[in-house]
């Protein structure tokens, strides 16, 4: 499984694609500028500050809620004492991922009407199918032999899920919850929709009113919230998980 | 010491009831190493899971240190037992000295207490510890890990060690190398090491005492040399090899069967053997030299002289050891 890195952890190995970023976001400001976008995106100042701060909170909400649940099912569904059933729970939860957000927020508002609860119900369901399925896949992936040394040495289950399997799982782990924020963030918008609020107000009202101005004052933060988000959950797993089982850490 | 009683391990499979290890009795003493032996599936690691309790008896006891192993929790039990198995299992997401400190945290031990305990292994396995105590086990070589698992099995001073196949997954220069310190480190620590193997050769050169095994019963419990000399039957007669006798040589040193004579100062220009040279060196001269004697030499003066007649009596008699 090769990943590649991004973030400033990893600038030392290839300093190219930052650069090619760089380089694409001056283009952009510049065109922006000159073609008068800018001031335009610049009148909604006031929205883009409250909305992204209704953002951040759907997203800040239904992600960390996502990311203790995820992993907490995840781990309940490895143990042996699951057996068979785990399986089944995974094919569901493989299903039910390849529903569009779009699907599953509609769904949300049927159940719970309109506002920010189903909106953050519906993204958090969103969120927590792939980390789910990581860090069950990752738990599972530890091999049988470290479990053997570790319970013959008398550990017991406790120590064993916290010291052996949790760590060894715990680079799968984070890719999952990168992924499954990069999708949070993403589709944190359609929530504006069924009446949740966030930059999705600036982007659709703004389509629907053919502004590019207001369209690019929803666009572009979310894009940068976006980056900044994954920037973040990839330095915590290049810090947070150990050099013997990183492979982004290893020399 | 170790006591087995009637262990036995039934389990139940869809052709019917699979019997293991069947009724299996013998004793290891305090500070012996016994290996138990034998082909796959003959039941010999089965045995060996059941003394730490991975895998639950069907019936029969087991006696460690004069305490019925069923009256411990298994996982008390598990920590005053050292565990090496084959494939090392050396947890990659901790580093050396961690890996090592992992029952010393578990009885409970303080940070320096394990660092230091960690130093102290490291140091006795030939490996510098500023090199490696906060090394990972992927920046390490196969021996280097293997030595490592040996330290973290050592690491609580357990009286007693489990090892399963342990140097199986080393090179043969390797495996040579690492027994070899090993039986240094036993002769220093005296632990009481039950050490399962299929190959011959390392248990002769390993054992105080051999378990065969076959089919789940244990078919000889004697020291190498009497089931070399006196094997119980066809099996073991094959599982030992029909070269036998040649292991046995590796067993016995020059000192004890040559006659002492001498005293006279020697040139070094003909064959000749020291006292702690094994038989092996002695047929070896034999054959190539087509001689049947050969002198004993220590710092430059015979101290005996070594037939062919002294050995053939001395293997064809009653076995010691």
């Amino acid at each position: 499984m090769k990943v590649v890195p991004f973030g400033i952890a990893a600038a030392p190995r290839s300093t190219l694609p930052l650069l090619v970023l760089g380089a694409i976001a001056l283009a952009i400001g510049w065109g922006l500028y000159t073609s008068g976008l800018g001031a335009d995106i610049l009148r909604y100042k006031k929205d883009i500050v409250y909305l992204v701060k209704q953002h951040l909170l759907l997203v800040g909400i239904s992600g960390s809620a996502a990311i203790v649940s995820g992993v907490a099912l995840g781990v309940w569904l490895s143990r042996p004492s699951m057996g068979r059933y785990a399986e089944g729970v995974i094919q569901a939860v493989n299903m039910a991922t390849s529903i569009p957000t779009l699907g599953k927020l509609a769904l949300m508002m049927s159940l719970l009407g309109i506002g920010a609860l189903p909106a953050i119900v519906g993204l958090w369901i969103a969120t927590l199918l792939p980390i789910i399925r990581n860090t069950y896949e990752g738990i599972r992936a530890v091999p049988e032999h470290l479990l053997d040394a570790a319970r013959g040495m008398g550990m017991g289950p406790r120590a064993v899920l916290a010291r052996v399997e949790l760590p060894n799982a715990l680079f799968v782990i984070f890719a999952g919850v990168r992924t499954a924020m990069a999708v949070n963030v993403g589709t944190a918008p359609i929530a504006f929709l069924i009446g949740g609020g966030g930059l999705g107000e600036l982007i659709f009202t703004g389509i629907d009113l053919q502004e590019h101005g207001m369209m690019l004052a929803g666009a572009i933060p979310t894009a940068l919230l976006a980056v900044a988000v994954d920037f973040l959950f990839g330095q915590a797993q290049y810090w947070l998980v150990p050099r013997g089982v990183n492979p982004l850490r290893n020399s | 010491m170790i006591r087995l009683e009637s262990l036995t391990k039934v389990y139940a499979t869809a052709q019917g009831p699979h019997t293991a290890v069947d009724r299996v009795s013998f004793e290891v003493g305090d500070g012996e190493t016994c290996v138990l032996l034998g082909p796959s599936g003959c039941g010999k690691t089965t045995t060996l899971r059941m003394i730490n309790r991975l895998v639950a008896p069907t019936s029969g006891k087991i006696v460690i240190a004069s305490r019925d192993t069923d009256t411990v929790d298994p996982v008390q039990l598990r920590r005053t037992i050292g565990y090496v198995i084959q494939q090392i299992g050396l947890f990659p997401n901790m580093t050396v000295a961690e890996n090592i400190g992992v029952v010393p945290r578990l009885l409970g031990w303080d940070l320096a207490k394990r660092r230091r305990r960690a130093e102290e292994l490291l140091a006795m396995l030939a490996l510098e510890p500023a090199q490696f105590l906060d090394r990972y086990p992927n920046e390490l070589s196969g021996g280097q890990a293997q030595r490592i698992g040996v330290a973290r099995a050592l690491a609580a001073d357990p009286p007693v060690l489990l090892m399963d196949e342990p140097f199986g997954a080393l090179d043969p220069v390797n495996r040579e190398a690492i027994q070899a310190e090993f039986l240094r480190m036993q002769r220093k620590l005296r632990k009481t090491v039950l050490f399962v193997s299929h190959d011959i050769d390392e248990a002769v050169k390993m054992a105080d005492r051999i378990a065969i095994f076959r089919a789940g019963r244990l078919v000889q419990f004697a020291a190498p040399d009497t089931m070399l000399a006196h094997p119980a039957d066809d099996f073991v007669a094959s599982f030992v090899g029909i070269d036998r006798t040649l292991k046995r040589l590796r067993l016995i040193c020059v000192r004890e069967v040559m006659v002492e004579a001498g005293g006279e100062a020697v040139a070094m220009n003909g064959p000749h053997v020291k006292p702690d040279d094994d038989l092996r060196r002695v047929a070896t001269l034999f054959l190539e030299h087509g001689v049947g004697e050969l002198a004993c030499v220590e710092h430059g003066r015979i101290v005996g002289r070594i037939t062919r007649a002294a050995v053939a009596a001395r293997l064809g008699g009653a076995a010691q050891r």
